[in-house]
């Protein structure tokens, strides 16, 4: 319990670090765009082919499972709709750039620290933790809703290919299913979960990275336990956002 | 200059270093040496700050740094340079942008005012045509090199090197050498070079401190180093072979023999 309480408590302090003044605003600037290129439109690849499967998927499991004539097909382009609007595109896309990106952000600030890149910065009279995380965090805050957003076109969007070439939906169904009662706040829900869950992956695995001590064992080790910590707070997030947003 | 008064440092309540009291001089190479393990890095790291230490003072000329808060600390170490074990260059950036990154961090000069300043520091440092490399694609002694070109960028009034020969074959390591000496001429700087090598002591030592188990046991400098009858120090200081040949013929050659 002591142990979490310090952790919590050094990651808060980090915090208060990472949102000081910037030493320079052209430099930051040219480092969150260099961000979002590098954690954001790099991801874009991965977050469609995932996005296109899992609708697909989603699409092909709620035919299979509402097999039943009292039930109209359109429901089917309903269902992966809004399955994909509340839950996949925000938390799935979030679980898999925990992975990806969150491991990346350890690792690199990991290897910083144990090369004594940090120390170099702190030297120069740099707060090495704002240069670092700072531009990180505003690239996946304003990156990841257009990746969600993305997610979901492409997931609708498989849903659409899977549903017509397995014959279990026609295209007319489909298209009248994910506009049928659609609700426009479920996409603002989806982007407020996004907008926490970049918060947590990226602050949690620049935390693990920025107190690595040791050599390149411990690297490995804070780059797990970065993705593991950022997808159960993404989960228990996940929980109390939809209670507070939904209720 | 810097001042350290009566220094303690400890880690887990085990002491490392021990009523460590020492000025070093202003365009001097001070040398701290002692054997692995003895407390050099962590003096070191505690001088610039990257260590918080238990008790005692730090001067940086009239100021006292251990006490400055964040803010305080950071217009000290803008007149910092520092040279890692490792070079320390980052990884992501090409040579020509790491030693620019001072520049960009805390000037205001032109983008021709700063490429310039570069170049210049690169020249000085005898780096040329590698601009545009990588610090993967250089040499141990170049990125050491490249790591003092960014560290006098800013034409600090202080320069710190943590084993700056680590690594290095002996003729790169008197390269390296030299090129700390003369820049701490050239530009007055208040050098301070960790190190155990007895090429470096014997070539650029013009203030030694001598370390063991975290307590200052010697002062002086390479002149009188050789003579010294302080036995830990004669320890270290005839440690490998030639050098136990050497000492064997001082003792012969001493008045008395």
């Amino acid at each position: 319990m002591l142990r979490f309480l310090t952790q919590l408590g050094s990651y808060f302090l980090l915090l208060k670090k990472v949102f000081s003044k910037p030493e320079k605003a052209s430099v930051y600037y040219r480092q969150t765009m260099h961000e979002m290129v590098y954690l954001g439109l790099n991801s874009v690849g991965i977050i469609t082919v995932i996005s296109f499967f899992m609708g697909a998927v989603i699409t092909l499991q709620t035919a299979y499972n509402t097999e039943n004539p009292i039930y109209p097909t359109y429901l089917i382009g309903l269902g992966c709709r809004d399955s994909i609007l509340l839950e996949f595109s925000s938390t799935i896309t979030a679980l898999i750039l925990a992975g990806k990106v969150g491991s990346n952000i350890a690792s690199e600030i990991g290897t910083m620290r144990v090369t004594e890149q940090i120390d170099a910065l702190e030297i120069m009279g740099v707060n090495s933790a704002s240069y670092l995380i700072l531009p990180k965090i505003i690239a996946t805050l304003l990156f990841n809703p257009v990746l969600t957003l993305i997610s979901i076109s492409v997931g609708i969007f498989g849903g659409w290919i899977a549903g017509t070439s397995a014959g279990v939906i026609t295209s007319e169904d489909y298209v009248y299913g994910i506009q049928y009662a659609f609700i426009p706040y479920y996409v603002t829900y989806a982007i407020i979960k996004t907008l926490f869950f970049a918060f947590i992956i990226t602050s949690v695995s620049a935390f693990e990275g920025y107190n690595v001590e040791g050599g390149s064992l411990e690297v490995g080790r804070a780059s797990t336990k970065a993705v593991v910590f950022s997808s159960v707070l993404i989960l228990l997030f996940n929980v109390i956002l939809t209670q507070l947003l939904l209720s | 200059m810097i001042r350290v008064k009566n220094l303690n440092k400890s880690f887990n309540g085990k002491p490392v270093l021990t009523d460590i009291s020492v000025s070093f001089e202003p365009g001097k190479t001070n040398l701290i040496i002692g054997r692995s393990g003895s407390g050099k890095t962590v003096l070191l790291k505690s001088i610039v700050g990257l260590h918080d230490i238990d008790a005692g003072e730090i001067w940086y000329d009239d100021v006292l740094f251990n006490k400055l808060d964040f803010r305080g600390k950071k217009e000290i170490r803008k007149e910092m340079g520092m040279l890692f074990q490792g070079s320390a260059l980052f990884d992501s950036l090409t040579v020509e942008q790491n030693v620019r990154f001072p520049l960009d961090m805390f000037t205001e000069k032109s983008d021709e005012e700063k490429r310039d300043r570069v170049n210049f520091c690169l020249k000085r440092v005898n780096i040329l045509n590698a601009n545009n490399l990588l610090p993967s694609e250089l040499s141990g002694g170049m990125k050491k090199r490249v790591a003092i070109a960014r560290a006098i960028a800013l034409n600090p009034k202080y320069l710190f090197c943590d084993e700056p020969n680590s690594g290095l074959d002996p003729l790169t390591a008197i390269l390296i050498d030299d090129l700390i000496k003369e820049i701490t001429e050239e530009y007055a700087m208040t050098t301070i070079v960790n190190t155990h090598d007895m090429n470096s002591v014997m070539k650029i030592g013009e203030k030694i401190i001598f370390l063991s188990d975290g307590i200052k046991c010697w002062e002086g400098n390479n002149k009188d180093i050789l003579s010294s009858d302080n036995n830990t120090l004669n320890d270290f200081v005839f440690a490998n072979a030639l050098a136990k040949q050497l000492r064997i013929t001082l003792s012969r050659n001493k008045p008395g023999n």
